[in-house]
């Protein structure tokens, strides 16, 4: 008892278990879902899942989306978000159809005009939203506003890219090695995948590999943890979220370009609503909007998640439109409560 | 007086302007797009009283219209703006809301039957059934937010996503048809009564909030739950209760504004009505100068905010601006608002104002 | 510059809407020397230290680096990093999402990519050579508040700096992290590092500084060698005036209690709560003062949390006034009279951007009720009323209260309970984070209050302040009570005994 003066302070507190972080509490709660979902649907509904195709028909299908929700999770990590990237991929995909068969396009063409497009994006809206500091909902609402109507000012007519090269590529095929079935004739069938998907693919392990070993990818988290601490610690906040804003329009239109290869047509109401898919596929997969946290590999499964439940509703013979958008509704709740209800006893503890 | 202060007075004057500041950019907006309009057609405002063809004398004209269809976006910005504030998000449902609300009162006027003969239920009854339905989902929004703690645009992603097609199944996916023309008063005219009557809805609703937040503690709670949970809590006030209710009057908002919308068209699309509503909704509050992270509010701001909006679509109709290319006009238009009333933009330009009188300021400190 | 200076400023200006937080300010660090900054709350020690790590743009002024040619330019935390200047701030500012070694690392490497097994292994050698009960892979935010103030001090002290910068690091460390820190300190002095420390407590001060600079609304004082300026003479070139006020203030203090049957007025009864106290017995008596003490932890906060109903109660019952009342919730007590002012002040008191008026009244109307709104020109009133009884300083009601000093907003959370005339009102450290003045004026605040019959329960960390108002104080250890004393038991040794159980207490 040496000062008069002393305060009382608490006594030293034993060292803590290592837990588990939140990002990989929720990844595993994503694939654990998504995992028993499939297995599910192969054991009860049988033929279609079993087949190695319905699964890379998926793929196929959302390669595009996988894309955007991937540039979708690295704005929501580090606290912002991006509503315009459904409306970017529709104005990347009449760009490049005018671009391929109006002006003569080629391949090499209609692509840089895609990038174009995205790092223009990016820089417009990355510098507004870091550098003026404004609220990102209310940029990107506004850059979704402007792709909505600058779509239709491109040509306001749906119309298929007729572009031979263009319809090669489209068509192109990667067979699986090792998959496949047997169809109604007896014939071995391979399975195969689109162009789009490598694509994807590359990208998810890219980001993948960003977000976890990359400084900058770390800043990410860093500045979605706490901006104001971030910016103590010395990590420059106005270019890390200008970085992050800047990756996900580039995402976007590459994004874009995949869902034009899939689909090989320009029209102002493609992938409409796919903002709010990529929302929903992120949250799925575990990244919170709050910012922080988050894992490229969950927005994959996400998608996947997302994707395999519209499946199961169709082959339950649930046919009604209303049907599909109901039950994904339900699992986006579902999958809300399970988080928020983990999380609050995890910090309760 | 210590030496470090400046006085109260000068600092008070400095603080009267920033809160002018708030409600100064929709009306500048306004300003500008009348000045704007008179410059280039002068007749633009012209108000007409013309006869419509149930023989009824109407005001007809840009303004008429536009004070017209601003009325949905002027009600639900109201509610919007209770939301951002107490739980810093918005709600994006508010457009499959509507869908549902509108469902809902055909459903009771038609019953089974997709063109009645004669209406299954008294319009009121339908109103008030509608008003019940809408804010029992805005209670589901406001259940998720206030004790689920999830943020609200994540929650409200959920009925944005379903909305439409609960919409759709309410009525078997048939398109009902309302004949009956004292259920379209509500959306056009009331017989001997010039004025649209989404008009005088929109301003009911405006003297009905005004009245609630002059007699009721709703403002200083919301703002209080908005800026600082914890500290409301322990003075008292229901943080979660207060998030909630604002929620259930997001949706009573949600059911007058449905309610108008098919009694405009005596029909319902359910993909297409009230499409991207919720954006607007939310671009008005933001137009207001709110802050969309919650804390203080300004309700005139935001209602001025939904007739800059709608101000600005008719604009650009006056000028022969295809419907479906509207929104990239609306964009610019918008980024240069947000742009010019951010404070980190006007700090920028009046550094580079000061940037020479410092300069000289300093040489002759030396 | 001067012979062995590591950093010089010169002129320092910085002016924010209405103030002037730092006029004309010179201050100047020696190589190896512990260098404290005191002045007052809003003395701008803190904005001194936010300009020189280029969080604040300064207005004017130079600051001068040894071995850099002219003045430098800081303008950001980074460009502070990169120059020499390392800073643990008083508020925790690392990222709680990540983990404990990545916060020691994070912005610091000049590599793009992160090498995981280097940076854990490394951070696990730094964390124990400190003592830090935490792992390199454990997530920031699990860590308790002094482990992750101790975290910060460890990157701060890793990083090759000149000059070290620390500001209040001290006010959530127990007594052997606090040793542990200086021993740090005197080491890194030997290495030379000019070390920068902020405090409010004088102890520390004398304990480990060599020289003083004193700061006094926005402007320098002067610069003392330790040696040459006594305590009570640094306290008066805080505070600008003479130490008169410090005296004793329960002089005019009548210490009346009612020990009637009636004079109970407040009673719980095996009392607990889901914050994990021990249930306890506690009553207070009409004009009483008491406190409750023990250690950060004990539960001192948490049992007056039970009694305001902050914490759901999980046993127990309260009785006021004689009868049993349920108290769910905090409005349940305030009904009954009962008033709390918590710990946190900017967690949960201050409502930040609602004006000085409104947060005055929030309490007052939340009991009126949802449909009875006080008038605006009734809460201006009110509101000027204990402005001027108070003396807040402030420049109107309307001044939004984040943007008073925290000694100013903390009498608006007062004035806010006195408005309900409250008849039992609980303190729990109301003077934390508040210059020596504030602390005296709410000191005398409570007595008068006691003598008015109204009863108070005061917490505070400082023993000291203790002693000068409670007639009775209730001490806790590991969430349950294990003494009470009072009359001529109050004395700081057999406090310090009881709080550690009945071994001396070093």
């Amino acid at each position: 008892m040496a000062r008069s003066n002393s305060t009382v302070k608490g006594e030293r507190l034993k060292p803590q278990r290592t837990g588990l972080s939140d990002t990989n509490l929720l990844l595993i709660i994503t694939l654990a879902v998504f995992l028993v979902m499939y297995v599910a649907a192969v054991v009860f509904l049988g033929s279609g899942f079993r087949k190695p195709q319905t699964f890379f028909n998926m793929l196929n299908e959302n390669a595009a989306l996988i894309i955007l929700s991937c540039g979708m999770s690295i704005v929501m990590i580090t606290g912002g978000i991006d509503i315009s990237v459904g409306t970017m991929t529709a104005l990347v995909c009449m760009t490049c159809a005018v671009n391929l068969d109006y002006q003569s396009g080629t391949i090499a063409s209609a692509i840089g005009l895609a990038l174009m497009i995205g790092v223009l994006y990016g820089l417009v809206q990355g510098y507004i939203i870091a550098y003026l500091e404004i609220q990102p909902f209310i940029v990107t609402l506004a850059g979704m506003f402007f792709a909505k109507g600058m779509t239709t000012i491109v040509n306001a007519d749906q119309f298929n890219v007729a572009n031979e090269s263009f319809q090669a590529l489209k068509l192109t095929r990667i067979n699986v090695p090792g998959m496949g079935s047997v169809n109604k004739l007896g014939n071995y069938v391979p399975a195969y995948v689109e162009i789009g998907v490598i694509v994807a693919v590359v990208i998810v392990v890219l980001l993948f590999v960003l977000l976890r070993w990359s400084k900058l990818g770390r800043n990410f988290y860093a500045v979605g943890g706490n901006q104001q601490s971030a910016n103590m610690l010395g990590i420059n906040v106005k270019r890390t979220k200008f970085l992050a804003h800047f990756l996900c329009s580039v995402l976007a239109s590459i994004g874009g370009f995949v869902y034009f290869l899939h689909v090989g047509s320009g029209s102002p109401s493609h992938a409409s609503g796919y903002e709010m898919n990529a929302i929903a596929s992120s949250i799925i997969g575990g990244t919170m909007l709050t910012g922080g946290v988050g894992n490229i590999l969950g927005t994959f499964f996400g998608v996947m998640s997302l994707s395999t439940i519209k499946n199961i509703v169709s082959s339950l013979g649930l046919d009604e439109a209303w049907w599909s958008n109901i039950t994904v509704a339900a699992m986006i709740c579902l999958f809300l409560v399970i988080q928020s209800v983990v999380l609050l006893r995890k910090n309760k503890k | 007086m210590k030496a470090g202060r400046l006085e109260p007075r000068e600092k008070q004057s400095k603080l009267r302007s920033l809160f002018r500041r708030q409600i100064f950019i929709p009306i500048a907006a306004l300003l500008v797009l009348v000045i704007f309009n008179l410059i280039t057609n002068p007749s633009f405002f012209a108000v007409k009283l013309d006869y419509n063809s149930a023989g009824n004398p109407v005001f007809t004209g840009n303004l008429v219209t536009i004070l017209d269809n601003a009325s949905e976006l002027a009600i639900l910005a109201i509610g919007m703006t209770l939301v951002t504030a107490a739980s810093g998000g918005q709600d994006i449902s508010v457009g499959a809301a509507i869908a549902i609300a509108g469902s809902v009162t055909l459903r009771v006027l038609c019953g089974d039957n997709a063109r009645p003969e004669t209406l299954q239920a008294p319009i009121i009854v339908a109103f008030l059934v509608c008003c019940v339905a809408s804010m029992l989902f805005g209670a589901f929004n406001g259940t998720l937010v206030a004790y689920f703690k999830i943020q609200p645009m994540v929650a409200t992603l959920i009925l944005y996503t379903a909305g439409r097609s609960i919409a759709a199944w309410i009525n078997n996916n048939t398109l009902p048809n309302i004949s009956e023309p004292s259920f379209g008063y509500a959306g056009n005219f009331i017989p001997g009564i010039p004025v649209p009557t989404p008009i005088l809805i929109a301003i009911a609703c405006m003297i009905v909030i005004a009245l609630v937040l002059k007699f009721t503690t709703l403002g200083l709670y919301t703002q209080a739950v908005g800026i600082n949970p914890n500290s409301s809590r322990l003075n008292g006030i229901n943080p979660a209760f207060i998030k909630f209710i604002t929620y259930v009057i997001l949706g009573l908002c949600v059911a007058v504004a449905g309610f108008i919308k098919v009694s405009r068209f005596s029909t319902i699309n359910y993909s297409v009505v009230a499409k991207d509503i919720e954006m607007d909704a939310i671009l008005a509050v933001a137009l207001g100068g709110n802050a969309l992270s919650g804390g203080k509010f300004n309700m005139a701001a935001s209602i001025l905010g939904a007739y800059v909006i709608q101000f600005l679509t008719t604009t650009l109709y006056a000028f022969n601006v295809d419907s479906s290319a509207l929104p990239a006009y609306k964009a610019v238009v918008v980024i240069i608002l947000v742009v010019l009333s951010a404070p980190t933009f006007q700090q920028k330009l009046t550094r580079l104002k000061k940037k020479p009188k410092m300069a000289a300021a300093a040489k002759e400190g030396n | 510059m001067q012979e062995g200076a590591v950093l010089e400023m010169r002129g320092i200006c910085k002016y924010f809407p209405g103030v002037r937080a730092l006029q004309d300010v010179d201050f100047t660090l020696r190589e190896g020397e512990i260098h404290a900054l005191m002045g007052e709350n809003g003395a701008g020690k803190s904005t001194l230290i936010k300009v020189l790590t280029g969080v604040y743009e300064k207005d004017n002024g130079e600051i001068f680096l040894k071995g850099r040619e002219g003045a430098v330019n800081i303008r950001s935390p980074q460009d502070a990093q990169n120059v020499g200047i390392s800073t643990v701030y008083q508020e925790i500012t690392l990222c709680p999402n990540l983990t404990v070694a990545e916060n020691m690392f994070i912005a610091r490497t000049k590599s793009k990519g992160v090498n995981w097994g280097a940076m854990n292994r490394r951070a696990g050698e730094i964390l124990r050579s400190l003592d830090i009960p935490a792992a390199p892979t454990q997530q920031l935010g699990s860590c308790s508040i002094a482990v992750q103030q101790m975290v910060a001090i460890a990157r701060a002290v890793d990083m090759e700096c000149k000059v070290l910068i620390l500001d209040e690091p001290t006010s959530s460390l127990d007594e052997q992290e606090v040793q542990k820190l200086f021993k740090l300190m005197l080491d890194l002095k030997k290495k030379g590092v000019g070390i920068i420390f902020v405090t409010h407590f004088l102890e520390q001060v004398y304990e480990v500084c060599d020289r003083i600079t004193v700061l006094r609304d926005g402007q320098l004082v002067g610069e003392y060698v330790i040696e040459d300026l006594p305590r009570v003479q640094l306290v008066s070139k805080m505070l600008g005036k003479d130490l008169d006020e410090m005296a004793d203030i329960k002089k005019e203090h009548t210490g009346e209690v009612d020990m009637s049957e009636s004079g109970v007025v407040l009673e719980a009864h095996q009392l607990a709560s889901v914050a994990g106290i021990k249930p306890f017995d506690f009553q207070i008596r009409k004009g009483e003062v008491n406190g409750f003490t023990g250690l950060l932890g004990s539960g001192r906060s948490e049992s007056v949390r039970a009694l305001f109903g902050a914490d759901r109660t999980t046993s127990g019952t309260i009785k006021i006034g004689g009868k049993t009342v349920k108290i769910h919730k905090p409005l349940d007590a305030m009904k009954h009279g009962v008033g709390y002012l918590p710990e946190d002040r900017k967690r949960d008191g201050i409502v930040g951007d609602l004006s000085v008026r409104d947060n005055i009244i929030l309490a007052m109307q939340v009991m009126r009720g949802f449909f009875r709104p006080i008038s605006r020109a009734k809460a201006e009133e009110y509101a000027q009323e204990y402005i001027n009884l108070l003396e807040i300083k402030t420049a109107s009601s309307d001044t939004p209260i984040k943007s008073l000093s925290g000694g100013n907003q903390q009498k608006c959370i007062l004035a806010r309970w006195l408005l309900t005339n409250p008849s039992y009102l609980i303190l729990d450290e109301p003077t934390r984070g508040i210059d020596i003045g504030t602390k005296i004026e709410i000191q005398k605040l409570v007595l008068k209050l006691a003598d008015e019959g109204k009863s108070v329960t005061f917490i505070s960390s400082e023993i000291d302040e203790m002693l000068r108002t409670c007639s009775r104080l209730i001490v806790m250890r590991d969430r349950k009570i294990v003494g009470e004393l009072k009359g001529e038991d109050l004395t700081q040794a057999k406090i310090m005994a009881t709080i550690a159980g009945g071994e001396s207490a070093s």
